[in-house]
């Protein structure tokens, strides 16, 4: 089962992380279609935050179509996010490793490669991140 | 229940020519939890005084659940005062038999089922508990009466992060659980960060600022420019805090609409924007 963390530091509401998560795990394929998401009581117990931000979450992830509830049971994933998930792209994961060691011999460090592929990223898909998290 | 847990309309309190409160005027939905957040001395115990029925008014209204505060409203508000107040004479067990007696709703079970994940000694005298686990007591005495509203006047201010975090997670429990509305107050919004989905910034007597914290973050930003120098903002905005360095200057402001390319801020930020322009424009005392 998934465990959930949150980072004060992220700038992402809690909601949205926990969204995030969730797709991430899904794309990973540390969840699949089947699995059961926590509680909302267990995620709240665990992690000290509002009920109505773990509502939220899930009914977003419900929106998607990546999960449903099953009365009296529980959240259950349902569907897994559109554009397949990460393990059918294992040839971009190679290039991107070989890519990554190539900029650590060019003696580029983590921080360093983390701040090229976020301002990449942001180059390449402009409106995405800031509509994601205005949401 | 869907109608607003409180209201205020003008609502004041002076403790003779001392203005604790004034002009307040706010309207809390129900199935929140509300942060109720300022500097000590701004008048947040004040409020919650109000709110329970154990201050009065001296000017302007408040309704809680509906009506007025008063011995009426007791079984329906759970009220837990600062520096949790127990007998520190009395055992675990005597507190709940205590909770039983003197509210006809009480939920000893759900207390009990508290008390013993909790791990804690039905015969410990309160006075013999630490910090986290008399706040964790009042809690379940509280949380047993089964109130429609639940207000707790610093509820973590003494206590260590370990045992703030264990609070709050105990709260959230009960709130899953019963659906009760919550407002608590603290002079740290670190501590209410991740469980407040509604905030009143009170200083100075008053409310800086009020709503779901959802629409706040949104609603506020941060424009960092150079000196003096920050283009044309959007009609609707409202500059809340303005800091001029040497070369940059950086604002905080409410636009509704939301100005394009500006930096998100962080609740905590957010709030100490209120509380600063708060302290530059102090009460203008009225006689």
């Amino acid at each position: 089962m998934i465990e959930f963390h949150l980072s004060a530091r992220s700038g992402v509401s809690p909601y949205l992380q926990l969204v995030q998560q969730v797709r991430q795990a899904l794309r990973l394929g540390r969840l699949d279609v089947g699995d059961q998401l926590p509680t909302v009581k267990d995620v709240v117990a665990r992690l000290a935050i509002n009920p109505n931000t773990v509502l939220k979450a899930y009914r977003e992830l419900e929106r998607e179509g990546l999960v449903a509830p099953r009365p009296g049971v529980g959240t259950f994933v349902t569907g897994l996010p559109a554009g397949e998930t990460l393990t059918a792209h294992e040839p971009l994961r190679r290039e991107l490793r070989d890519w990554i060691e190539r900029s650590r011999a060019a003696g580029l460090d983590a921080d360093a490669l983390e701040a090229l592929f976020a301002a990449t990223i942001r180059e390449v898909f402009p409106a995405a991140s800031t509509s994601e998290a205005r949401r | 229940m869907t109608g607003p847990v409180l209201t205020a309309r003008g609502l004041g309190k002076r403790y003779g020519r001392r203005v604790a409160l004034t002009g307040i005027d706010l309207d809390v939905p129900a199935g929140r939890i509300t942060g109720l957040v300022g500097p000590n001395g701004a008048g947040k115990s004040t409020l919650l005084g109000l709110a329970s029925g154990i201050l009065a008014p001296t000017e302007g209204a408040i309704t809680v659940l509906g009506a007025r505060p008063g011995p009426a409203q007791l079984p329906r508000v759970g009220f837990v005062a600062q520096d949790t107040p127990l007998y520190a004479g009395l055992t675990v067990a005597d507190h709940l038999r205590l909770g039983a007696r003197l509210n006809p709703r009480f939920d000893t079970a759900l207390a009990t089922a508290r008390i013993t994940a909790l791990g804690l000694d039905p015969r410990q005298r309160a006075g013999r508990l630490s910090g986290g686990q008399r706040a964790q007591l009042a809690l379940a005495v509280a949380a047993a009466k089964r109130p429609e509203l639940l207000l707790f006047d610093e509820p973590v201010a003494a206590l260590d992060p370990l045992a703030r975090r264990t609070f709050l997670s105990s709260l959230m429990e009960f709130v899953a659980d019963l659906g009760v509305s919550v407002i608590l107050s603290s002079h740290l919004i670190a501590d209410l960060e991740r469980v407040c989905d509604h905030l009143i910034v009170l200083a100075n007597a008053r409310v800086q600022v009020a709503g779901e914290v959802d629409d706040l973050l949104e609603q506020h930003v941060r424009i960092v420019g150079d000196r003096g120098d920050f283009g044309a903002l959007p009609a609707d905005a409202e500059v809340i805090q303005a800091e001029h360095g040497t070369r940059q200057s950086s604002m905080v402001v409410r636009a509704p609409g939301g100005v394009p390319g500006a930096e998100r801020l962080g609740l905590e930020d957010l709030v100490l924007a209120y509380l600063g322009r708060a302290t530059d424009r102090p009460l203008e005392v009225a006689r």
